[in-house]
């Protein structure tokens, strides 16, 4: 009996019992669907099988909105739960376990993927590549996030959620205080999508570095591919500390180890270290892309060329090495001495310079452009000043010695939301504005994407300003309750009001992506925006090998020269061109992961031991494997350039 | 696929240059995740609970028979590269099989240096600097596991197909994973052991 009992969620509550049924029809819909429909073959070989760089691309992205909405109920549970004093709506247990999936899924479950969705799709596109250096890997890195995605995600229906915070301190996350197996599902499920984060790293490094069309220097690249070459410099860097961390914790956890326990000589502090060795880099991960998308955008719509290209490349790779300098400002109460706050104080403080720098570059930009306000426009202006004041309030947190003050407030959590909201999340939905025509071949209603961007805004303004002041006054984050006297109820009333702004607009998108399929036109072309770069240079769909012909570069805006200054974009002659085939492998691979994982998480050893010789024996059969690729003829490509309307041969 | 027959069999081809590249990317982040390790183990080093210190359980003689072991191992596999530049197959996959036979060796002892310390109560679960201490070896120690695997696959595809442009890259970069084990234990030896034996 005792085994079943770990299944049992440990503090169930009706609206988990409905989450179930939810979830069990939902599955049961899906089952049926396909079945019904006979697209079962469809989705397999189409889908789970593809080695497609914009293929995995658009699953990202997929997975990533999913991500989005389940992260954001999280959110405004959150937020309807403190909306008014001593409110009885969670209890403290459910609360716990709710910030700490809202922030797990909205960092590592959300925001990465939105960006591998963009560095998937777009960069081959930008540096006239015809996939990824490693297209199988590339696979087997959507499935590993996606099955630690999920693995995650199931967790608090069967056994229960990690309720630790998304920063796990231990001694909070050990087995004294964190029974239930949620932190379980925490180490292990980040772990096997962290992998797939470090293989894309390797993918996108050695893709940007060896695979760009002939002409195109390093200091020829667009702006979103530099963003993206120095953002997977960083995963490489840090996610083995993450890897080693959550090993670790792991190991505390199950096997009694004396990591970060308090007795045996263990060091709780060693993990707020590690994780902050890895979690500051991250959020630049996610940032530093998101700035890519922006020079991109605001390039294109004020018709100009990026302002000063060389300082932003200069700033970005700054922005990098600081980033690894600056993690023990998390934690400036936690008594590590003078000295070292101040070093840690002065790197972080540092890290505004090369920011503003580009800020300054975006503006230049604009300056005496023909600006167009289009939505993904529009995102990007909201971004400099939103994005701005987060920045403010982040060096007023650097100061170690006012810190004390901040520390653990509410006024942490709206910097960081004043950051990653306008800065990331504001980007992915520029970008997928933006790119929607490369995707899709239609573009996304632009009156109710404006709408969007306004409720967004105004939403996201009147959530989380009055953070700050409350914040200041004293309310603690993660607290599930406050009294009537401390006097925050009506500050909080107006995040929730905010909070559900918010969550109108997000609905809002999906109704466009529905009015859009109906509504908009289909024959946009291939460059609808009258962009600069590359990716739009090639058909609308984009062909399985996406340029017939390898285009030749000569600047920062090939693309753009190709249109008004009459350069060459494609001078060569057809050729067949070699592809590489679909692999079911990738899928298996990760689905045994999944596997690996759930029994990890239970410690059901003998299926640990099953499916680690599963894993294995996938490896050895692709060591043995003989798969050359394929090869498109001419006649093919011809055939598909007509009917994709481009032909530009 | 197009051959480049300027360059060594391993770098011949467009994708074999991604596949060197990819793995020196790799090697990046294996630096990262055993800098990690040492990290740790430098931190908990003096932190022995109620446990042994280093000084009190290290041993000089299996370490320094593990050290001659491997060291001899990534010498050999260089001799099993320069055959297989020379196109000597046969030499090749005996340089390459006399690897995995020292790395085997050295598992041997390592694995019998976990039970004695086990035996003599240092245990994962004794104290934060013996699991760090065991974490650390044990990362390296199955990534030499990992590795005789790895190299009998490819000592059977070499033997089976012959040189090509796509065994020769496999049988490069697993060379080059070696030698990086190589390097890892020298750090272990010197930082690990003969510190801790100080």
């Amino acid at each position: 009996m005792e085994f079943f009992e770990r299944f049992a969620i440990p503090h169930p509550s009706p609206a988990i019992y409905a989450s179930m049924v939810v979830i069990g029809l939902t599955v049961i819909a899906i089952i049926a669907g396909l079945t019904y429909f006979k697209k079962w073959g469809y989705l397999w070989r189409e889908w789970l099988t593809t080695v497609d760089h914009k293929r995995i691309g658009l699953m990202y992205l997929i997975s990533a909105l999913l991500m989005l909405f389940r992260g954001g109920v999280d959110a405004i549970m959150m937020r309807a739960q403190l909306a008014t004093p001593d409110s009885k709506l969670l209890d403290a247990q459910h609360y716990n376990e709710i910030f700490t999936t809202h922030g797990v899924v909205m960092i590592i479950f959300m925001a990465m993927p939105f960006i591998f969705a963009f560095m998937n799709y777009i960069v081959p596109l930008q540096i006239g590549a015809r996939d990824v250096a490693f297209p199988r890997l590339n696979a087997i890195s959507f499935w590993l996030f996606f099955m630690g995605a999920m693995l995650f995600n199931i967790s608090f229906v069967i056994g229960g959620s990690p309720d630790a915070g998304w920063t796990s301190y231990f001694p909070l996350a050990g087995n004294e205080f964190s029974e239930s197996v949620g932190t379980n599902y925490y180490m292990i499920a980040i772990q096997i999508s962290g992998l797939g984060s470090l293989m894309t790293g390797i993918n996108m490094i050695t893709t940007i570095m060896k695979m760009r069309a002939p002409g195109m220097t390093m200091m020829k690249m667009p702006m979103f591919t530099w963003s993206t070459l120095v953002a997977n410099l960083i995963i490489v860097t840090v996610f083995p500390v993450l890897t080693v961390a959550l090993a670790m914790g792991t190991m505390d956890r199950l096997f009694a180890t004396n990591f970060f326990t308090s007795s045996n000589g263990g060091m709780d502090m060693l993990w707020a270290n590690l994780f902050w060795v890895w979690g500051h880099p991250e959020v630049y991960i996610l940032i530093l892309p998101a700035f890519g998308i922006y020079s991109e955008i605001i390039s294109t719509f004020s018709s100009k060329n990026l302002y000063g290209y060389k300082s932003m490349v200069a700033s970005m790779v700054i922005i990098s090495v600081l980033s690894c300098l600056v993690w023990a400002h998390h934690f400036f109460t936690m008594g590590q001495g003078a000295a070292s706050n101040s070093f840690f104080s002065i790197t972080t403080m540092a890290i505004a310079v090369p920011t503003g720098v580009k800020i300054f570059n975006w503006l230049f930009t604009m300056w005496k452009g023909k600006i167009r306000f289009t939505v993904p426009m529009l995102y990007s202006i909201g971004f400099i000043p939103l994005f701005t004041i987060g920045g403010v309030t982040g060096v007023m947190l650097a100061m170690s010695a006012a810190d004390y003050q901040y520390h653990n407030t509410m006024f942490l959590v709206a910097h960081f939301h004043n950051t990653i909201i306008p800065g990331v999340v504001f980007a992915m939905l520029a970008g997928l504005t933006y790119y929607w025509p490369k995707m899709f071949g239609f573009m996304l209603n632009e009156r109710i994407g404006k709408w969007t961007f306004w409720l967004l805004s105004i939403g996201f303004v009147l959530a989380f300003f009055p953070m700050y002041i409350t914040g200041l006054d004293g309310q603690a984050r993660r607290m599930y309750t406050y009294s009537e006297a401390t006097g925050f109820g009506a500050l909080n009333m107006i995040s929730f009001v905010g909070a559900g702004i918010m969550a109108i607009a997000f609905a809002l998108i999906v109704y466009n992506v529905y009015y859009s399929i109906r509504y908009s036109p289909r024959n946009i072309g291939s460059d609808p925006w009258d962009a600069r770069t590359l990716e739009w240079a090639t058909n609308t769909p984009v062909p399985e090998y996406n340029f017939a012909i390898t285009p030749q570069v000569n600047s920062i805006q090939p693309f753009w020269d190709s249109k008004k200054k009459g350069h060459v974009l494609f001078p060569a002659k057809l050729d067949k061109i070699h592809m590489p085939n679909n692999s079911g492998m990738p899928f298996i691979l990760c689905s045994i992961f999944f596997v690996w994982g759930f029994s990890f998480v239970f410690a059901i050893w003998p299926l640990v031991i099953l499916s680690t010789i599963g894993i294995f024996a996938c490896l050895v059969l692709r060591s043995f494997e003989k798969d050359h690729g394929r090869y498109i003829s001419i006649e093919e490509i011809k055939e598909t350039e007509e009917k994709t309307g481009g032909a530009k041969l | 696929m197009k051959l480049d027959h300027s360059q060594p069999l391993e770098y011949s081809t467009g994708q074999n240059n991604l596949n060197i590249f990819g793995f020196w990317i790799f090697l990046g982040a294996e630096i990262m995740l055993f800098a990690t390790l040492f990290t740790t183990y430098f931190t908990l080093e003096h932190r022995t609970g109620n446990g042994p210190t280093g000084a009190e359980i290290f041993e000089i003689t299996p370490v320094l028979i593990e050290t001659i072991l491997l060291l001899t191992s990534s010498f050999v596999i260089g001799l099993g590269i320069h055959a297989m530049r020379l196109g000597k197959i046969k030499a090749m996959i005996s340089f390459f099989s006399i690897t995995l036979l020292l790395g085997l060796g050295f598992l041997g002892f390592e694995i019998f240096e976990f039970v004695h310390y086990v035996h003599i109560g240092a245990g994962l679960q004794t104290s934060a600097f013996t699991a760090s201490l065991l974490t650390t070896l044990g990362t390296h120690g199955a990534h030499v596991t990992f590795g005789l695997f790895w190299g009998l696959a490819i000592i059977l595809q070499v033997k089976k197909r012959g040189l090509t442009p796509e065994t020769a890259n496999k049988s490069f970069i697993f060379s080059l994973y070696w030698h990086f084990l190589d390097v890892v234990w020298i750090f272990i030896f010197s930082f690990i052991y003969l510190k801790g034996m100080m």
